[in-house]
């Protein structure tokens, strides 16, 4: 097993760990030994924190041309160390960059990777992971076919940073020499920025209204909106809201938005998918009402009402007035 | 500047989804499909882009008869041909084979962008793009929120997490996938209907495209597919909206205490 430890920042962040944890309690019941893999310049640092972790080996690569991340550095990189090592299983956590790399790294070998998957199942002698089909509505198993490597990402949140396996000594750590030509590497990438400072902060809000797709038209957010105003709550919404140029920017929610956690969060008309759930999972009550009751929000809804919205809004309205005016 | 679409059709969102009795995939009888919302805006964009630098825009898709329905819009919209990748050998590819598939109809085209949509929202497997440009031996880019085209290289703004952007330069040709809210699609209009009619349309069979079976077999399949087990403790709140209205927010008062 191989397991591709990310760094953010100059940091092993989440995601490592939570890669870690999930290869090491993979490798255990399947009876493989379990290595890291880590790529950068000047990663000394990183791969003393990675072997601090239960590994039988953290390999590391250190060139000035991985330096940043690219897509083609990275990838004819960690490829080196697969043919090296030849792992049966190579793990990664499904970041925005094992996105960019992960499929390309598995195509170069004629190899599939098993994307974004929530967790694994062993049944006689067969590895099964699960992911999500039409954006979390479903579930599958999937089995790989053909000879190993098999590359898998996992989902955020499958697996938990504070399973990680300490080990009581430190792995040895061993730098592979790789072959990187400067030709071979075509993008360049350039410093990372945010926009500019954004107007809203939902950070702090302590009741949020958050419109989904299910609100149909622009015209229906006056509903929301209203709702909002007798509760005295911010609105946000998922991203086709803000894709469609209905709410501004800022109001998105999400892995790609803003980061929220309410003592209250009222989703209407969103079916939750993981990019939405990621970003207000941390609110304290959730209220979901969606026509479909299968919909992924209920997965995290403290409170559910399946059905339609612009039934069940226009009396709750009259009812929250009533309470707050007692 | 020629360019390739890579246009999926899917489930549309508003159809109401069942798993088929076998438990292998949808019950697809009654299902109604449109264009994969991402792919949406990558034909917008490059439509976009000829308008700017002049040139072609070809669609691609793979997928049974059906999907037809979804090159015709794509054409009605004012991209100038199609290829259209419709084969029984191509019922049932993972990821991998469907990538080989349009790399080998994109080969022959030699074309200097091709643009996808980020993910699909059936499979949902995000790979496509970034193994096609794998295939091709092309630069590529995924998450694109901003294109700045020049005749021989690309400025291309990705969306990282947590708000996070970053400019990548990049030679052509190259691969982009492109990420929903980068620009406004354009609807069709009734010229653009007609003068689809007369817009050349390519079928292609595995065979036409020197794909032996062999490399599209799936090297990942799906063995089932069912609706997830819930974990959570939601209570769900029955009755009349108004019942529903009265008994939430009682709870919400006195039970939740957050309001
Ligand atoms: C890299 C990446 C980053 C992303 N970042 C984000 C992000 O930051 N934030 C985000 O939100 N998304 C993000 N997404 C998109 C995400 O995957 C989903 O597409 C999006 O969250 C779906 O939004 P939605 O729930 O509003 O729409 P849908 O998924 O279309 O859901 C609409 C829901 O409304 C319900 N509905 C319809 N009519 C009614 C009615 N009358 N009453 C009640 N319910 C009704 C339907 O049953 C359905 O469940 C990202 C995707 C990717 C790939």
């Amino acid at each position: 097993m191989l397991v591709y430890a990310e760094h953010q920042e100059g940091r092993l962040a989440r995601p490592a760990w939570e890669a870690v944890a999930a290869a090491q309690q993979l490798a255990t019941e399947l009876g493989l030994t379990c290595a890291g893999a880590i790529l950068g310049d000047n990663i000394g640092a990183l791969a003393g924190e990675l072997a601090g972790a239960h590994l039988a080996e953290v390999l590391t690569v250190e060139s000035p041309q991985l330096a940043q991340y690219t897509p083609d550095g990275y990838s004819l990189a960690l490829r080196q160390v697969i043919e090296a090592r030849q792992p049966r299983f190579v793990i990664f956590s499904h970041t925005y960059q094992a996105r960019d790399f992960a499929p390309k790294l598995a195509a170069s070998l004629d190899r599939a990777l098993v994307g974004d998957s929530l967790g694994y199942r062993l049944e006689g002698g067969r590895t099964i992971f699960i992911r999500q089909v039409f954006q979390g509505k479903f579930s599958a198993d999937v089995e790989f076919r053909g000879e190993p490597p098999y590359f898998v990402s996992f989902q955020a949140g499958a697996f938990r940073e504070d399973s990680v396996h300490r080990g009581s000594g430190r792995a040895k750590v061993t730098p592979i020499e790789v072959n990187l030509s400067p030709q071979g590497i075509r993008t360049r990438p350039q410093e990372k920025f945010r926009e500019a400072r954004q107007a809203v902060d939902l950070s702090q809000a302590e009741i949020i209204v958050a419109v989904g797709r299910g609100i149909r038209k622009p015209e229906n957010l006056e509903l929301a909106r209203k709702l909002a105003d007798v509760l005295g709550a911010e609105i946000g919404a998922s991203r086709p809201i803000c894709d469609n140029g209905w709410l501004s920017m800022d109001r998105q929610i999400g892995s790609s938005g803003q980061t929220v956690a309410p003592r209250l969060y009222i989703a209407l008309g969103i079916s939750g998918a993981i990019q939405h759930q990621v970003g207000m999972k941390g609110s304290r009550t959730v209220v979901a009402i969606n026509k479909d009751r299968e919909a992924p929000i209920f997965d995290i809804a403290s409170y559910g009402i399946a059905g339609d919205l612009f039934e069940v809004v226009p009396p709750l309205i009259e009812e929250i007035k009533k309470a707050k005016s007692k | 500047m020629k360019i390739v679409i890579c246009l999926k059709q899917v489930p549309s969102r508003d159809t109401f989804l069942k798993v088929n009795a076998a438990s292998t995939w949808i019950e697809e009888a009654d299902v109604t499909y449109e264009v994969n919302e991402p792919d949406v805006y990558a034909l917008e964009e490059g439509l976009r882009l000829r308008e700017k630098l002049g040139g072609e825009v070809i669609v691609c898709t793979l997928g049974p008869a059906r999907a037809g329905q979804a090159i015709k819009e794509a054409l009605a919209k004012g991209a100038d041909r199609a290829l259209h990748l419709d084969d029984a050998a191509f019922a049932n590819l993972d990821a991998h084979g469907t990538a080989r598939a349009l790399a080998a109809a994109i080969r022959r085209e030699n074309p200097d962008l091709v643009l996808a949509g980020l993910q699909s929202d059936d499979f949902g497997f995000a790979q496509t793009g970034v193994i096609v440009a794998e295939m091709l031996d092309l630069a590529h880019a995924t998450i694109v929120m901003e294109i700045q085209a020049e005749r021989d290289h690309l400025k291309v703004k990705r969306e990282l997490e947590g708000g996070w952007l970053q400019w990548i330069e990049m030679p052509l040709p190259a691969v982009l996938t492109i990420q929903s809210g980068i620009n406004k699609p354009r609807y069709a209009t009734l010229k653009g209907i007609m003068a689809a009619k007369n817009k050349p349309l390519q079928k292609l069979s595995a065979q036409d495209l020197g794909l032996d079976p062999e490399a599209l077999k799936p090297r990942q399949v799906m063995t089932r597919v069912y609706v997830p087990e819930k974990i959570a403790q939601t209570e769900f709140i029955e009755g009349s909206p108004g019942e529903i209205a009265a008994r939430l927010v009682d709870k919400l008062k006195n039970e939740a205490r957050v309001i």
